[in-house]
């Protein structure tokens, strides 16, 4: 496992002696929890608002493993991995730990589990900031039957019940019109050379200096020069993604082509992501394959695929519609936290 | 030539930029749930202190600066440069006047400073949190105010300029925080 030696700023807590910074202080303090009491207390209250929801609207709680064979081929992830000391998994069979549940939540739609939903630790490695840690909480859940404009509805009904905002507002945006309207290019057609130029404009440190992709450029605009805007008042769903990014979510045949993904913005966090779910086995299979290449080419490991997922595609998923909604952020919007310690009861660096 | 990845990047870490070294006052992390990663930090230019912002994409690696502190005494100024001493090893070092910086303000012989070297040459001097001065001139305040409530200009004799409450004289021994070059006390010696 590779260790994230940043430990970004110290949240302030209401803890005594959190605001000191000195070693010696750290070495006197560094066994309390990053938390405040009252940290604690919403995160419990929040557990048991999001049970109470999904029981009245006939979700079925699962749990699924956080130890796979198999890892997630997207090359923006990093899985982190372990091993068990049993016959069949020696030092050449690492176990995976999840980045999500999604590959075993969606073989259980496949056997026929109906609508479900699981509250889980998944592990991201590389990832440490005021919003992000390697170990955090998701929610993630899937709806048979449902596209995910009807989905969408019913994430903004579970924000508005998590954060008891009963008439907090919602707002939705297109992908393409996010960018047109905020920059005024398209981002469907936009060459490297104008996401360039508009990097520069919005006055992005370096923009000039930086090698991208397509993708990263349009990342890098929608992450430091977009998001901002989003979520200020309420909610805001970013929807309709170009294909190059639909990740596991079906691409609409529209004229151009979108991607049938939206993610939850509150106060310019992102939140959520969610999508109406590619069910297409082959379409899936290239998709983990051309990740494989991207891993390749960028110099990074490729981890097997999950064959198993692929065979529950090929067996037949239902049509449906899912998301993840991290539940750290969302409790961070609750509590008016500006770090994720303080929504935490130990970060990773007193664990 | 030692380099630091993106993930290593914490405040206090000198890396080298465009030639110069550089101190990171603050690293944020930025990074869509599906997308590629940035490292948006803000750095300190250890020659000039000018703070800047720049963007990295994660997982680039970046020149480290070699940058370390030393504690060095400072031994008297001939005129041009400033001379230093490191009271282990007894070897002396010489600083320019933009190395010493504003340090020059507070400053005086036999005084212990926090020198920062670069590549073993002197970047800067960072003088003690407090010193002790003495007045060399300042105007006679109205008697019987023992308040400190007014206050008025008083030169040091290292030439700094500092607020000083009114009851305070010329030739006296003053407290100065030197981060604030504010007046802290009046003091009985150096």
């Amino acid at each position: 496992m590779r260790s994230d030696s940043s430990p970004g700023r110290r949240p302030t807590s209401g803890i005594p002696g959190e605001s000191g910074s000195s070693r010696t202080q750290d070495r006197e303090t560094d066994w309390l929890p990053s938390a405040s009491r009252s940290a604690l207390q919403a995160r419990a209250d929040l557990h048991a608002r999001l049970r109470r929801f999904f029981l009245d609207a006939g979700v079925l709680e699962v749990e699924t493993p956080i130890l796979s064979r198999s890892a997630v081929t997207d090359p923006a992830l990093a899985s982190l991995s372990t091993g068990v000391s049993i016959a069949g998994f020696g030092s050449e069979r690492p176990l995976y730990l999840q980045t999500s549940p999604e590959f075993h939540m969606k073989r259980l739609l496949a056997a026929g589990s109906g609508p479900i939903y699981q509250i889980c630790k998944v592990f991201r490695d590389e990832e440490r900031g005021r919003r992000h840690h390697p170990e955090f909480s998701l929610l993630e859940w899937y709806r048979p039957g449902w596209d995910y404009r009807r989905l969408m509805e019913e994430v903004a009904a579970l924000v508005r019940a998590a954060l008891d905002r009963p008439r907090m507002p919602v707002e939705h945006i297109r992908y393409r019109d996010l960018f047109r309207e905020g920059l005024g290019l398209d981002p469907w057609r936009a060459d490297i050379g104008e996401l360039r130029a508009a990097a520069r404009v919005a006055g992005i440190a370096d923009a000039d200096g930086l090698d991208l992709d397509r993708d990263g450029w349009l990342d890098l605009l929608l992450s430091h020069s977009l998001e901002p805007r989003l979520g200020r008042d309420g909610m805001s769903f970013l929807q309709d993604y170009p294909p190059s990014q639909a990740a596991l979510a079906r691409v609409r045949p529209d004229e151009p082509p979108v991607a049938e993904r939206f993610e939850l913005y509150i106060q310019g966090i992102e939140l959520a992501n969610g999508f109406g779910e590619l069910i297409d086995a082959d379409e899936q299979r290239a998709r983990f394959l051309a990740d494989l290449a991207t891993r390749r080419a960028q110099g990074r490991p490729e981890p097997p695929l999950d064959a198993r997922f692929l065979a529950a595609l090929e067996a037949g998923m239902p049509e449906c519609a899912g998301v993840a909604l991290g539940l750290d952020r969302l409790l961070m919007i609750a509590t008016g936290a500006e770090h994720i310690d303080a929504v935490l009861s130990f970060p990773i660096e007193r664990a | 030539m030692a380099y630091y990845g993106t993930n290593e990047f914490k405040g206090g870490l000198k890396i080298m930029l465009d030639g110069d070294p550089y101190n990171i006052v603050e690293n944020e992390f930025v990074k869509p749930g599906k997308g590629q990663a940035f490292n948006r930090v803000r750095v300190r230019n250890l020659k000039t202190g000018r703070v800047v912002e720049k963007t990295f994409k994660s997982g680039d690696t970046v020149e480290a600066a070699d940058v370390h502190d030393t504690d060095m005494q400072y031994l008297y100024n001939d005129g041009e440069e400033w001379h230093f001493m490191d009271p282990a090893s007894y070897e002396q070092m010489i600083a320019g006047a933009a190395a010493v910086g504003e340090a020059a303000k507070w400053i005086k012989e036999q005084d212990m400073c926090k020198m920062t070297l670069w590549n073993g040459a002197p970047l800067s001097i960072e003088p003690p949190n407090f010193v002790v001065l003495a007045i060399t001139e300042t105007d006679p305040g109205l008697k019987g105010d023992t308040s400190g409530g007014g206050g008025k200009p008083a030169t040091l004799e290292t030439g700094a300029v500092v607020r000083v409450p009114l009851f305070v004289q010329s030739g006296e021994l003053i407290k100065v925080d030197t981060r604030t070059g504010e007046y802290v006390s009046r003091a009985k010696e150096a």
